[in-house]
């Protein structure tokens, strides 16, 4: 199987977002950069298939340089081949970035497409569908469980207050949710084999960005909430004020 | 500047979102169009007046009673076409997720997702989008002819204000469908999605174990409310992943969110502290829950939610 796993590098979930003094941009300064999340389980989908049904998986990224660090995680999660698709800055408009990512796919002849159904970062959740329509093949997004029968897909997806099953046939893209699989971690051999694996660089020629990112603003301070009561007592309190100063209840 | 509606159903029921959109579009003073795609609604224009929906179009064909995400775009895509819409706006729910960048792939449209604000000024739309799982909030310019705006579910409330809507119906031919939805398996009977819910109870790893979620299951019985989860309580097994509210879970704007026993880690902050008002209940007075809550009681929550229980089925009787 011929397999390609899209990935982004992303700020780890721990991080308290400072701005630029400009509200421009995020100021990467002190930011500790990981693969996405979500991407982890891709990853770890296309290394299972891989091991399953034998194949390839190429990783692919876009962004700056840095993003090769996260391309190294997926690597020495088990992918073989590596594209890094080098742009001064992640684009604003996930289209954009879409169009980028779907003519280096096109090239690839690839059975199956895989990615984490949103960039924690963004949250756009858009690139999985976008890359179907783009494509025009099968996508199918926020994937928890997915069976592979010959050239046959059956994936389980998270709708709200419920699941829908779709069957569809490769090639096709999947959007991975948590709960697809149990990401791995690296092993030292995984580690030392990526190391050596050359990381494919191309320039890219980026379409003009229809979404533009004006201006980025902290949410606005929450006031500081009240302490009702430190026992039980306090529910009839707690309920008079939902009630009457709230007016939720 | 004309805005299409997508509107949203299932099982002949419109969804809350579908009246949400309707509701702030009249408040941005602009004609709309609200379309269906493969739905069986029988009062659809008895509900859709309600709220002030004069144009309403049903669309079918044979197939489309399944969604099917990438037959669905394409007639989407064409209904903006035809309909000559300058706005598609959707709800940022899973169907919207799932639909909304691929019409947007199809007709070159840029599209903002998960919108919080949506304003006009001029012709000029004026967004604001959380990013970083709400650490950040972006105001985005759609700088195109067509343009394709979701909205978070809960963030607009719907409003009644009733009109006379016309409902057609339009039946186009359907391309052939790569991928369809074979079955849908929905959660426990009636259950209500974080996501769609105006008030959520929430239990964390203080709850300690699921033979104890019986306290947050009838808590939020008595306040109509949907079940959540920390991270915590889905990774130790005791509630399904599709409950978890944070960074990696659902993002939920109830007007009321109330955590039990939930410390209030960042990334649990992430997905809930747009809500109107939040309640904490944990013993520890150090917990960062307690630095987003509105109101908080610091104390056993195995003595406050039984009496919180007991308080309010007083108040019902
Ligand atoms: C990449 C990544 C993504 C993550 N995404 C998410 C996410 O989406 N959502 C999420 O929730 N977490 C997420 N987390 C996990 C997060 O960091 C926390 O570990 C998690 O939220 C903690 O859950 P908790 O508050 O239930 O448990 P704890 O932090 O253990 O808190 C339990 C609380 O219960 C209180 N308590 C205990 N007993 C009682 C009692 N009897 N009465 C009252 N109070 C009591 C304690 O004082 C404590 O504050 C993520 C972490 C990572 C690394």
């Amino acid at each position: 199987m011929n397999i390609a796993v899209c990935v982004k590098q992303t700020p780890d979930t721990e991080t308290r977002i400072k701005l630029t003094e400009d509200q421009k941009r995020v100021d990467e300064s002190d930011i500790n950069f990981i693969l996405n999340p979500y991407d982890e389980f891709a990853v770890e989908q296309a290394v299972r298939l891989k091991e399953a049904h034998g194949g390839e998986v190429t990783v692919i990224s876009l962004g700056p340089d840095r993003v090769k660090t996260a391309i190294r995680t997926a690597l020495a999660m088990g992918g073989d081949r590596a594209i890094h698709l080098k742009t001064e800055k992640h684009p604003d408009d996930p289209l954009v970035t879409a169009k980028a990512l779907a003519s280096v796919l096109k090239e690839g002849n690839y059975d199956l497409i895989l990615l984490g159904k949103q960039a924690i970062d963004d949250d756009h959740n858009q690139i999985p569908s976008i890359l179907g329509a783009l494509l025009d093949i099968p996508a199918v997004t926020v994937v928890i469980k997915l069976e592979v029968d010959g050239n046959n897909l059956t994936a389980e997806r998270e709708i709200d207050g419920g699941h829908e099953i779709l069957k569809f046939s490769m090639p096709a893209i999947i959007g991975a949710q948590r709960g697809l699989n149990e990401p791995r971690y690296p092993s030292l051999k995984g580690i030392m084999r990526a190391k050596k694996i050359q990381i494919e660089e191309r320039e890219v020629a980026l379409e003009p960005e229809q979404l533009k990112v004006e201006l980025l603003q902290y949410p606005p301070p929450k006031n500081p909430g009240k302490i009702v009561g430190d026992s039980a007592e306090a529910v009839p309190e707690l309920l008079r004020l939902l009630h009457e100063e709230a007016k939720v209840l | 500047m004309k805005v299409l509606i997508y509107g949203e159903h299932r099982d002949g029921q419109i969804r809350k979102i579908t009246f949400e959109n309707i509701t702030l579009t009249r408040s941005l003073n602009a004609p709309f169009e609200v379309v269906f795609i493969g739905a069986d609604i029988p009062d659809a224009g008895e509900q859709l007046s309600r709220y002030g929906a004069e144009q309403v179009t049903l669309v079918k064909g044979s197939g489309l009673e399944k969604y099917s995400p990438d037959g669905y775009a394409k007639i989407l895509a064409q209904l903006v076409q035809k309909h000559e819409a300058d706005v598609l706006l959707m709800g940022a729910t899973a169907t919207g997720k799932d639909l909304a960048p691929r019409v947007s792939a199809i007709l070159n449209a840029p599209l903002a997702t998960d919108c919080t604000k949506v304003e006009l000024d001029g012709d000029q739309l004026r967004l604001i989008r959380p990013m970083y799982a709400g650490k950040v909030l972006a105001n985005v310019s759609l700088n195109s002819g067509i343009k394709i705006v979701t909205v978070r579910p809960n963030v607009y409330s719907a409003h009644e204000n009733p009109a006379d809507a016309e409902v057609r119906e339009e039946t186009v031919e359907v391309p052939d469908l790569k991928t369809v939805v074979k079955e849908i398996i929905s959660g426990a009977k009636g259950k209500l999605d974080v996501t769609e819910a105006d008030i959520i109870v929430s239990g964390g790893r203080g709850m300690k174990g699921p033979e104890n979620w019986h306290l947050i299951e009838e808590l939020a019985e008595l306040l109509g409310a949907a079940t959540g989860a920390s991270r915590a309580a889905v990774d130790a097994g005791w509630r399904p992943h599709d409950e978890q509210v944070g960074q990696t879970g659902k993002t939920v704007s109830p007007t009321l969110y109330v955590a039990v026993g939930i410390s209030g880690a960042i990334q649990h902050l992430a997905g809930m502290s747009s809500s109107k008002y939040i309640v904490a209940i944990n013993k520890d007075p150090e917990a960062p829950i307690f630095k987003v809550a509105d109101y908080g009681i610091v104390a056993d929550l195995f003595e406050v939610v039984p009496k919180m229980i007991e308080e309010l089925k007083k108040m019902k009787n």
